[in-house]
């Protein structure tokens, strides 16, 4: 019995030993895996979409073993955004647009990237000027571009065909979309033009793309001394052209409170003629909407032929959570070098990720504006050319133009707050046929201006 | 029966030999015991309840981003929410809500109760029919409705409405139709809870009442005039209130059909908290936020007070 009680003794005090042995040996052969959670697809993507996603994940935990990587599904909107970010609830790696990252990096809402992104090794390859939208006024780096676009005029071909316009002859000017506009919808029934009209910054994002092509602009002047503009002439101006499309000329369809989701659905689904967007919105178009994309026709917006007119243009940029630890901040780098700036620098993985878009039907070759140069966005489209699968003859009249024009960045000081001022104008003038413009505008002109010199 | 309370009479002697309290006598009956018990309570009420309360009164003095340390700022969120352009215009909009909620949707649901209680067969079909929207998510009764309020010809409604050669109306995408549209749905959605509170309450009226009515010659609507309402009025009085102080914080029907557009016109007092809150994403003004939160639940809070004292006498005499 005694022997037993020491056997038994010896056997536990080994099996101890031995566990604490191995304990060791796994603390010192490897570093402890990181878990990252990252911005994945947004939600309602085809099943075609996760999957490729998920092959990327895959491949990137390969290259990786000490990364684990858990996507989650996002879409960038204000009011969400502010939630979630409220919450702590966002994921590790998130994309934030252009008009934001600065401002939330001032605000320690974004973590520190510049140790880092320095030692990325085409650093400075970026685009200064894209560069600095991500980057503090202390010199911090704080998010990294995504993508860049310019506002774009995007038609429905079918549409414009079956109202006997020509479908390779998109708009080139405002009254010519009036009246092409005008054209669809007393031809097929359908809205000729349609725009963005809900209360969440949209907009007012799309009435200041439509004031500056027509040369106006939202502020004059930087930062909480800037002065708000919102009642410019121009402003004037567009909003009269969407009374007249609304009221007059009833081109404009039965609804007015698109989002920027709703009224991609409702251009797939070919019951908008003409709307205007992000030239690179053709993704979600097929990964959201699965849209028929013979039907699909991209063009510069209209430019007013004076001086100050010219294209908005704006981009998304991928950022980190500020509570991440260094080892996640540093796989949160690895996963922003691997997923979204590798295929835009290096042909291996260029061509790799544009081969897994198109064997999962994804679209390849989507118009966008260069993050790092134009040769090198021209050399990565030529690495890509076998498998764009996008239709790049029906983009040709954007892709042809778009360089020409000159494109202005976002207003500067409180972007959003200026767009949510401006959303209740645009409304009104949808809604009420006895809208008063100027005064509307003077409106919102103190709300912009009040918020400008607040910083908020 | 009459009923006699028999109350434990204590002598002044029993007093006199009471033991003197300690701690320990405390443990001994019990004390501790109950404390025990009471901890998980006290600890669910107080994360949840108390501590956000709390909170928000914190908050609504200060300026803070939730990330970076927060400053005192005094009364200040409280003077700009007064002064707010977007205030006046989500208050008229609350009382409008709440004031046609009260005309349309509050008698609605006590009609159906009293015919559903007249009717002999398959009550308990009706009352699922009725009590079938709150079952509905909420979110999904929203998706629903769009569809019936798509402003095009194609909408549901306007689909509807076109064979008697009417519309097609805007509904939710013009200023006038849109908050009535919201109400309509909100009606639909809720009036089931509230006719089953009226159907339970029904069973308690004394039949008699009915027949000594119907022997005096009172038809049913005299009946329901002079029987059920004063009968009902205990109810009738917690309804209400309950339903104004819903009204008072309505926000998902505003939010989810119209985002309080179109120009702001169903704009309401819990969206406009919640565009404080959440509406700029470069993160929002809670400071702004948990002040007017403040100043609703004080308003309310007295309102009920109020209206609890005034409708005293009326609902127990």
């Amino acid at each position: 019995m005694k022997s037993t009680r020491r056997t038994t003794t010896v056997a536990v005090a080994l099996g101890c030993l031995l566990i604490a042995c191995a304990n060791a040996v796994g603390a010192t052969s490897g570093a402890k895996p990181v878990t990252i959670s990252v911005a994945s697809l947004i939600p309602g993507s085809t099943a075609a979409a996760v999957k490729q996603f998920n092959a990327q994940v895959a491949e990137f935990q390969r290259a990786n073993p000490g990364i684990k990587v858990k996507p989650v599904e996002y879409q960038w909107t204000g009011p969400t955004f502010a939630a979630k970010l409220a919450a702590g609830t966002l994921p590790s790696v998130f994309e934030v647009p252009f008009t934001d990252a600065r401002t939330l990096g001032e605000n320690g809402q974004l973590a520190d990237l510049t140790s880092y992104v320095k030692k990325l090794p085409y650093y400075s390859k970026y685009n200064p000027t894209v560069l600095t939208e991500g980057t503090t006024s202390k010199g911090k780096i704080v998010a990294l571009p995504k993508g860049a676009y310019a506002q774009a005029l995007h038609y429905n071909r079918t549409l414009f065909q079956q109202a006997g316009l020509d479908p390779n002859k998109p708009p080139t000017t405002w009254a010519q979309v009036m009246a092409d506009a005008k054209q669809i919808a007393d031809k097929t029934g359908k809205a000729g033009y349609a725009e963005m009209g809900k209360d969440d910054n949209t907009a007012g994002w799309i009435l200041t793309t439509l004031v500056y092509s027509l040369g106006g602009r939202m502020e004059a002047g930087a930062g909480a001394k800037a002065k708000a503009t919102l009642d410019n002439p121009q402003a004037v101006q567009a909003l009269n052209m969407l009374k007249q499309m609304r009221w007059t000329d009833n081109s404009m369809g039965a609804n007015f409170d698109y989002g920027w989701s709703d009224i991609n659905q409702a251009f797939a689904a070919g019951n908008v003629g003409m709307y205007v967007s992000g030239s690179d919105v053709y993704t979600n178009l097929v990964q959201a909407s699965s849209i028929d994309p013979s039907i699909y026709g991209l063009a510069p917006i209209p430019v007013a032929t004076n001086n100050n007119a010219g294209v908005l243009g704006g981009g998304t940029l991928v950022a980190v959570k500020p509570s991440v630890s260094d080892a996640e901040k540093a796989a949160a780098v690895k996963w922003i070098d691997f997923y979204y700036e590798q295929p835009l620098v290096a042909k291996s993985q260029a061509i790799r990720n544009a081969r897994t878009l198109a064997a999962n039907k994804q679209p390849v070759g989507v118009p966008a504006l260069p993050i790092f140069n134009a040769a090198q966005y021209a050399l990565a489209n030529t690495w890509i050319k076998p498998y764009i699968n996008v239709p790049i003859a029906q983009m040709k009249p954007f892709t042809s133009g778009i360089f020409g024009q000159k494109l202005i960045a976002e207003p500067a000081s409180s972007t959003q707050t200026v767009y949510h001022a401006l959303d209740p104008v645009v409304q009104a003038v949808l809604t009420d046929k006895n809208a008063d413009v100027s005064s509307l505008l003077a409106q919102a002109n103190s709300v912009a201006q009040s918020a400008i010199s607040s910083g908020t | 029966m009459a009923v006699v309370e028999v109350t434990p009479v204590r002598s002044r002697s029993d007093e006199v030999r009471m033991p003197r309290r300690t701690p320990l006598t405390w443990v001994r009956n019990g004390g501790l015991a109950t404390f025990v018990f009471l901890l998980p309570l006290l600890f669910v009420f107080g994360a949840f309840s108390w501590y956000p309360i709390v909170r928000t009164v914190l908050m609504s003095v200060q300026h803070t981003n939730l990330v970076q340390r927060p400053t005192w700022v005094g009364l200040a969120n409280f003077s700009a929410v007064i002064h707010d352009p977007l205030l006046p215009i989500a208050l008229k909009n609350t009382l409008k809500f709440a004031a046609l909620a009260l005309v349309f949707g509050y008698p609605l649901p006590l009609i159906a109760a009293v015919l559903m209680s007249e009717v002999r067969k398959r009550r308990g079909l009706y009352a699922v029919l009725a009590y079938l929207p709150v079952v509905i998510p909420p979110v999904v009764a929203v998706l629903l409705w769009k569809t019936f309020y798509d402003a095009g010809s194609t909408g549901v409604f306007n689909t509807v409405l076109g064979w008697a050669h009417l519309g097609p109306y805007p509904w939710l995408q013009s200023q006038s139709t849109a908050l009535p549209s919201l109400v309509l749905e909100s009606t639909w959605a809720n009036a089931g809870g509230t006719v089953i509170i009226y159907l339970a309450a029904l069973t308690i009226v004394n039949p008699e009442l009915y027949e000594a009515a119907g022997v005096d010659g009172a038809g049913i609507l005299r009946k329901v005039w002079h029987v059920t309402l004063p009968q009902l009025r205990g109810v009738l009085l917690v309804t209400m209130i309950l339903q104004i102080i819903a009204t008072a914080q309505v926000f998902l029907e505003p939010y989810l059909f119209t985002s309080g557009g179109p120009a702001n016109s169903t704009l309401t007092v819990l969206l406009l908290i919640f565009n404080y809150a959440f509406g700029n994403s470069l993160g929002g003004d809670y400071g702004k936020a948990t002040a007017l939160s403040l100043m609703l639940a004080a308003f309310l809070a007295l309102f009920s007070w109020v209206y609890l004292r005034a409708t005293r006498s009326w609902s127990t005499g």
